[in-house]
């Protein structure tokens, strides 16, 4: 019986072998998939382990992480309430992470490839790891004006810096309060979600970056800018204002807002920009045909899915192969035209900035533990929009639009604001959204801002953009001019 | 067959010592470690926790000294080392469950199995003096098998727990029959296969060149597997069925060095797993769960989801190649942690590096056996030996491959290192069996009695130990000790 007991032992050592195998293939060829797998909680717990960077505002943590006596090590804490909730995102144990903890979350964690001396100086001289801390570009001034002047409504305000693409404010409505997701109790955290995640509104979605709405008459900046573009057209070319306008190939119409004229007919470019006239801009996007507004559009931030903040952002849409009614829709900004309010902002500020888009940023700089800056935003050009001649004519015009035009809600005294509004029909039966966007002072931009209040907001029906968005925006503008 | 050639043989307790010192301090190191790691200092009981386990080491060895002079050195400290590892990894556990407030304490009652166990094997050796007295109780082993792995279904004490009814309760004090159940069936196995080999393995029809056997020599053995198969099946455990047949095709195979069991064993096993996977909702699931764990619709699944698979890969992972360290890990994360997933937590703090060095120790436990098996002389213990030392092996490889996704998940305890009181129980008294029949194996034949006389059939170690101790005074005809006396001289 020698034999088959030599051979059982053969095979006893196989089975080793075969063990040792499958288990040098779980920890090591596959423990780097394993361990980046979505579902794997170790990553979550390991870095509530170790100290999580700060988010700071001002100099002010609005984010931070404190040691706390129980499985997790540290606790993740917000300040303000909902004030930050769009930009710092929340940090859950139950529902991981968004926004800024999330886009961040290298930096936060102190896992960063630009952390690597702090991290091997680290477990050299057995310091704790403690992840860096993030500092914003936010202007607390203008997210509280911001935040109040959205009040109870839904929609969003982005104020960016012109010429360096800075962030200054970052605002959705409705904001959470982000300590409720960051509890450790899992149930009431994972109540919290279900409840924010089932809420009118989204709460837990930016509005800012992360919805795409019609522009409306804002757009008709994108149109003018095409127009002025092509070198066909000057302010003072004059256009025809009906007040309707038939569109080809179908039965239907385009109307003004109030179903009456512009004022004049014909009109000039500028002046049809003033009192935002439809039919005029209609029948100008049909005369430039949709690949002129498709390019122009995309030169201001249009289609394109890359941009970060370092958030994700929601790409803006022109679409392709347009016929002529919808390229007629599209120039007045309704039909499929989708835009962001970041991207709306960013409009006003390649507009006050020369031409010259610069591309937006919400982080300045990362500190390691020990307050050495280890990475800092340097502003950065994303394309040029317009030339510097068009960009121009463009901030004349929405001088106009704000001294004598629909925008005059967004006056200020002392200072020349140019801006644009917008009312956007949104299909169904809803109250239409109120838009402004807007640059100031005119001559010397300090800041370009756009304002969405979903359906009018509290106005309603009776809404429109000059009447209930430019207030905001105002107010956001003086925000940083007073600062 | 050099163990019959007369040589010096060293008894090697010295060594044993040596070697339990080792097993006692990587014990003791863990138990430390595990306070270091999770509370930055040394638990207060250290002391005395190694008191005691060196205790129990030093009386199991002193009573091998005493009643098993010869027996295998290497045996004992690798069952210490594994049980020691096992309770630090438990008691590990248990400050992760209580900081969660969930329900700890496991550690103190596998202490109090481990003495209890430790004590049993010692009372095994002190009262078995000679293994072969097993061989009288063959039919008795069978009812008894019979009995235990059906013992289970009977209403009001068997309990289904986690699916599977495995459990019999009485009177507060649960136990898993099918544990115990494998050393009986290896006794019965071995003191039937003895008496049948050679009418197992020469008579019966060939067919395509396959040595089939005569039915009537299978017959017990049938009745033995398809009764405790179809216990097994309604008691929807998976895993003991696996390892009972297992241990079965291999003692078969050792008996009648006939590959041709290994072939209808495997075509047997194949197709019964086959129906079961179609027939069974909950043996089927368990494929699923093998093939696609990180399914997201399989992760989710309750009951019968990957995610206890795949929680045990994450921690295997977290370990990766050095560990996470005694007491840093999260081996908490993982369902059953302690007891089916214990090699997951073990993965997770000691590293690849540990659980290689873990697997090294089963392989010289589960080696030194078959070792023992070759070296005893009677075919009853060289069949026992063999089994039970197979059955250690057959049950880690059946655990660690499921929990590594070699083969699919079954519910098994990890041998020495799961909590569990049956299991440790059980593997105790396999230890203690294999150091019987080690010391027996290892003890120098007396020099006269080493050349064959003709009187062929006398047990050749009767010169050595007393005739009260069991031996059958003249073997059965059948009984493969001529035949294995010829094989020596060849």
């Amino acid at each position: 019986m020698n034999t088959p007991l030599r051979r059982l032992a053969t095979v006893v050592l196989a089975m080793f072998v075969v063990l040792m195998a499958g288990t040098t293939w779980v920890q090591y060829v596959q423990a780097d998939s394993l361990n980046n797998d979505p579902r794997n909680v170790r990553t979550l717990y390991r870095e509530f382990g170790n100290a999580r960077g700060p988010i700071l505002v001002a100099g002010e943590a609005v984010a931070s992480s404190a040691p706390v006596d129980d499985a997790f090590g540290y606790q993740r804490s917000y300040t303000g309430g909902d004030l930050w909730s769009t930009v710092t995102g929340y940090y859950s144990v139950v529902n991981g992470r968004s926004e800024l903890e999330l886009a961040a979350n290298d930096a936060l964690t102190g896992r960063g490839d630009q952390l690597f001396f702090t991290r091997a100086r680290d477990l050299l001289t057995g310091r704790r790891p403690e992840g860096a801390a993030v500092e914003t570009t936010l202007l607390p001034a203008a997210q509280q004006a911001a935040r109040d002047g959205l009040g109870g409504q839904e929609g969003a305000v982005v104020a960016i810096e012109p010429s360096t693409g800075k962030i200054l404010a970052l605002v959705s409505t409705p904001g959470f309060d982000p300590n409720t997701l960051a509890t450790h109790d899992t149930a009431a955290a994972g109540a919290a979600f279900s409840e924010l995640d089932a809420a009118e509104g989204n709460p837990l979605r930016s509005n800012a970056t992360r919805e795409t709405y019609p522009p409306g008459s804002t757009f008709k900046l994108v149109t003018a800018a095409a127009a002025l573009e092509s070198g066909a057209y000057t302010p003072q070319t004059p256009l025809p204002a009906p007040v309707t306008l038939d569109l080809p190939q179908t039965t239907s119409t385009i109307g003004n807002f109030g179903g009456g004229g512009c004022g004049a007919d014909p009109i000039t470019l500028a002046d049809a920009l003033r009192v935002s006239c439809n039919t005029t801009f209609a029948q100008l996007g049909m005369d430039l045909g949709d690949d002129a507004l498709r390019t122009q559009a995309e030169r201001f931030g249009f289609n394109d899915p890359s941009l970060t903040i370092p958030m994700e952002v929601d790409a803006s849409v022109f679409p392709e192969d347009l016929d002529a009614p919808t390229t007629a829709g599209s120039a007045i900004g309704q039909r499929d035209v989708r835009a962001t309010p970041l991207q709306m902002a960013m409009v006003s500020a390649a507009i006050a900035n020369g031409g010259q888009l610069m591309k937006p940023y919400v982080v300045q700089t990362v500190r390691s533990a020990d307050l050495h800056t280890v990475d800092e935003t340097e502003p950065e050009l994303l394309s040029t929009a317009v030339s510097p001649g068009t960009a121009a004519a463009l901030r004349d015009m929405m001088v106009g639009v704000v001294a004598d035009g629909s925008g005059t809600a967004a006056q200020i005294p002392g200072v020349q604001v140019a801006g644009k509004t917008g009312t956007a029909q949104t299909g169904d039966d809803e109250a239409p959204h109120a838009w402004f966007t807007a640059f100031a002072p005119a001559d010397a931009p300090r800041v370009a801002v756009a304002v969405i209040v979903e359906h009018g907001g509290s106005a309603g029906n009776e809404a429109t953009g000059g009447r209930v968005a430019a207030p905001i925006a105002k107010s956001v503008i003086q925000a940083v001019l007073g600062s | 067959m050099a163990t019959v050639q007369p040589h010096p043989v060293r008894a090697g307790r010295g060594v044993e010592l040596g070697l339990l010192l080792l097993a006692l301090a990587l014990s003791i190191a863990g138990y430390a470690l595990v306070g270091l790691g999770t509370e930055g200092r040394v638990p207060a009981d250290v002391l005395g926790y190694g008191a005691g386990l060196t205790a129990l080491a030093v009386a199991m060895h002193l009573v091998l000294r005493w009643r098993a002079p010869f027996a295998d050195p290497v045996i004992l400290p690798v069952a210490v080392a594994l049980n020691g590892i096992g309770l630090a990894m438990i008691y590990r556990i248990d400050i992760a469950y209580e900081a969660r407030e969930k329900a700890a304490g496991f550690a103190e009652r596998q202490l109090g199995w481990t003495a209890i166990s430790v004590v049993l094997a010692a009372l095994v050796l002190v009262l078995l003096r000679d293994h072969r007295t097993l061989r009288r109780y063959t039919y008795t082993a069978m009812v008894v098998a019979l009995v235990l792995v059906a013992l289970p279904l009977v209403p009001v004490i068997g309990q289904q727990i986690n699916g599977a009814r495995i459990w019999v309760r009485v009177g507060g004090v649960g136990m898993q029959p099918a544990e115990f159940a494998k050393i009986v069936l290896a006794v019965f196995f071995a003191g039937y296969l003895v008496t049948h080999r050679d009418t197992l393995a020469l008579a019966g029809p060939k067919v395509l060149g396959l040595q089939l056997p005569r039915l009537r020599d299978l017959g017990p053995i049938l009745i033995v597997w398809a009764v405790s198969l179809a216990v097994l099946v309604l008691e929807r455990d998976l895993g003991t069925s696996l390892l009972l047949f297992g241990l079965f095709v291999a003692m078969l195979y050792i008996a009648t060095e006939r590959l041709s069991w290994i072939v209808i064993g495997m075509a047997l096993f194949v197709g019964g797993a086959a129906m079961a996977a179609t027939a069974f909702p909950h043996v089927g699931a368990r494929f699923d769960v093998w093939l696609h764990p990180f399914d997201q619709e399989i992760f989710d699944r309750s009951p019968g989801g990957s995610g206890q698979l795949v929680r045990g890969l994450f921690g295997l992972a977290n370990g990766g190649l050095f560990g996470t360290g005694w007491g840093s890990g999260r081996p908490d994360l993982v369902p059953f942690a302690e007891s089916d997933f214990i090699v997951a937590s073990l993965g997770e703090e000691l590293g690849l590096t540990g659980l290689l060095a873990l697997l090294l120790c089963y392989t010289i436990l589960t080696e030194r056996g078959l070792r023992t098996a070759i070296g005893v002389r009677d075919g009853f213990g060289k069949l026992l030996a063999g089994g039970l030392a197979f059955v250690v092996a057959f049950q880690t490889f059946v655990v660690v491959g499921g929990v590594t996704r070699i083969i699919p998940l079954t519910g098994l305890t990890t041998p020495f290192l799961a909590y569990g009181g049956s299991s440790l129980l059980a593997n105790w008294v396999i230890v203690a069996l294999l150091l019987r029949i080690s010391d027996e194996a290892r003890r120098p034949a007396p020099v006269v009695r080493a050349v064959p006389t003709p009187e062929i059939g006398t047990p050749v170690t009767a010169g050595t130990r007393s005739p009260a101790a069991g031996t059958p005074a003249v073997p059965s005809p059948g009984d493969d000790q001529p035949t294995q006396r010829i094989g020596g001289l060849s």
